[in-house]
């Protein structure tokens, strides 16, 4: 088949479909078993200097943040960071001297509330590299192939433009109608990370609103772990067998973390916490500021619950929850920036 | 005629003219910021049946007040479905989505975008965010509408990074590439006026003016010479109705402003 142009981004997380097949033959358990561990323990386990990671979610809603700060805690190093519309995390990730390469769809801004600056000042430097751009649906479309143990999908976007000249893509003739199209290569992840309303302890996972990309993102990527707001019994989920987003065959663990979304928000129990994500955004303007909220936040607490407490405790959370139910407004310090027109 | 507003904000007028452009029981895809207000607003005015679809899955929701982003809870509210990307985006590729709306950094004179770098791809001086969903709404839309500021350095002959597509270098240039017939950028709209893309040349074409904008005002703000037809509309100013539902959507004025 004739190559008509060819993206010249990085192919992340790539592998031969019959490569990542014995892979999963010889590495994810088909067995009912318990995959309860603490977040330290998971992280430890399952996320490596150097891997390609991805997180559930969309930019600051859903995202596993206990996991991502536990990321910090244990100094992983080099990983390359799917920017899937990854935001908060990708951001914190960089600032936290943990991730080397990108791959951007959707990055270094954080929506209405302005650029990152620690994402930007990291690519800015050099010290941070984008690798390939991409688009939302091209990304999500990697993960489509990915989970489909098929080689690439076909699609009808990114043609004709830079995005695809950096990417990762190729453009070849359509056998049966004869015009271009875009090959999007799959991608595997090698740990993609989930924060869910709820989940038993085998790792079959329910998630309430949009699924944004997480049910090909959690089929695709090599090793899964998630948190769960509770986790709740094998009958539960039996009772209710088409809410599983994500089956237990493709989890390898489970951590019992309440809240453990925030600051980002967790559709229908508790909203973006402004005034957190504003202290990130102001302090993370200058690498000491930076060091100072990791400090405070990651390094100075012994774990998730305590950083909670730190941040407001049952409090700030009863003010998020009402705040998602249109209980009470909405407050954030970036709003004093926003000025009429 | 309906009252109209005696003074109102270069932001409130963006919302009002782009709102009306979206007709009833046509779909569209929206972005982050003003595109959600415009459409929140069509939906409250002459377009209570325009299907809104955001791009991580939020199908057909009646939208209560001005998310914060795309993928914000409030995006899936009373919605009729509460999806996927897979699910929306292929919509959009196969021909169910009428209108995309779009926010950008940078724009040329064939309404190519520019949302991912200023400067050097490899090195850039600035980098921005990157397409999003922008590049797939800009490559599916038949009508796609882009909101943004305008002035010489957003305005620009060439942009440093084509995020998304616009008629790239011209006539036939879409359809060569490979992207779906019959799409393309329909109408940007500055706080100077509102333009649509010439039939022939494929170039950006004045539409409209905003009320008391002169010719000499959108050339002077513009990098690359706009083409100019002999007959130029004039917006009409947001209404008082209109300008009392912006800011119900938008309370706390985080993208109409206070």
């Amino acid at each position: 088949m004739e190559i008509i142009a060819e993206g010249q981004g990085e192919l992340i997380g790539w592998h031969d479909p019959d490569e990542n097949r014995q892979w999963i033959v010889e590495h994810k358990s088909r067995d009912l078993r318990d995959k309860r561990l603490s977040v330290p323990e998971a992280v430890a386990q399952f996320v490596h200097d150097g891997d390609f990671l991805a997180c559930g979610g969309f930019g600051h809603v859903r995202v596993p943040m206990a996991l991502v700060y536990e990321i910090i805690r244990q100094r992983k190093r080099h990983l390359i960071m799917a920017g899937k519309t990854a935001v908060h995390d990708v951001d914190i990730l960089i600032g936290g001297g943990c991730v080397d390469r990108v791959e951007a769809a959707y990055t270094f801004g954080h929506e209405l509330r302005g650029l990152s600056p620690a994402g930007r000042r990291a690519v800015e430097t050099g010290q941070v590299k984008v690798v390939a751009e991409i688009s939302n649906a091209g990304y999500q479309w990697r993960f489509l192939a990915g989970m489909m143990g098929i080689p690439f999908i076909p699609s009808r976007n990114m043609l004709g433009t830079d995005t695809l000249q950096h990417s990762s893509c190729k453009v070849v003739q359509d056998p049966w109608s004869g015009k271009p199209v875009c090959l999007i290569p799959a991608a595997y992840p090698d740990v993609a990370m989930f924060h869910v309303p709820r989940c038993d302890l085998y790792g079959n996972a329910q998630i309430d609103g949009i699924l944004v990309e997480d049910f090909e993102l959690a089929r695709a990527a090599r090793r899964v772990i998630i948190t769960t707001e509770e986790v709740i019994s094998n009958e539960a989920i039996r009772a209710e067998p088409w809410r599983t987003a994500i089956p237990f065959y493709v989890v390898d663990a489970v951590c019992e973390v309440p809240y453990g979304a925030h600051p980002t928000q967790m559709p229908y129990l508790y909203f973006f916490d402004e005034e957190h994500i504003g202290e990130w955004l102001e302090l993370s303007k200058t690498p000491e500021g930076t060091a100072a909220y990791f400090q405070k936040y990651v390094f100075g607490v012994s774990d998730f619950a305590a950083y909670l407490e730190l941040v407001g405790g049952g409090q700030k959370i009863n003010y998020l929850q009402r705040v998602m139910h249109f209980q009470e407004p909405m407050q954030a310090p970036w709003l004093k920036n926003k000025g009429g027109g | 005629m309906p009252e109209q507003a005696t003074t109102y904000t270069p932001t409130e007028l963006l919302a009002c003219v782009a709102a009306r452009l979206l007709e009833d029981k046509k779909s569209v895809f929206v972005g982050t910021g003003l595109p959600m207000i415009a459409a929140m607003l069509a939906q409250r005015t002459h377009a209570p049946n325009l299907l809104i679809i955001f791009e991580a899955g939020g199908v057909g929701p009646q939208v209560p007040v001005l998310p914060i982003s795309v993928g914000d809870a409030r995006t899936f509210y009373r919605a009729v479905a509460a999806s996927s990307m897979h699910d929306v985006m292929s919509a959009g590729q196969a021909g169910y989505v009428d209108y995309g709306f779009l926010g950008a950094a940078m724009i040329d004179m064939y309404g190519n975008i520019n949302t991912t770098v200023i400067g050097d791809w490899g090195l850039p001086k600035v980098r921005l965010p990157g397409s999003g969903g922008a590049n797939d709404i800009g490559s599916f839309c038949p009508r796609t509408i882009i909101i943004m500021r305008q002035d010489q350095r957003r305005f620009v002959e060439k942009v440093d990074f084509i995020t998304t597509p616009g008629y790239l270098d011209g006539p036939g240039a879409r359809e060569r590439a490979g992207l779906p017939t019959g799409t393309g950028p329909y109408r940007v709209i500055t706080q100077l006026g509102v333009y649509g893309f010439d039939a022939q040349t494929k170039r950006v074409k004045l539409f409209a003016l905003h009320p008391g904008i002169t010719l000499e005002d959108v050339q002077a703000n513009s990098s690359f010479a706009i083409l100019v037809p002999e007959k130029v509309e004039v917006t009409r100013p947001p209404t008082v109705e209109e300008q009392r539902l912006l800011h119900e959507i938008d309370p706390t004025g985080m993208a109409i402003g206070k």
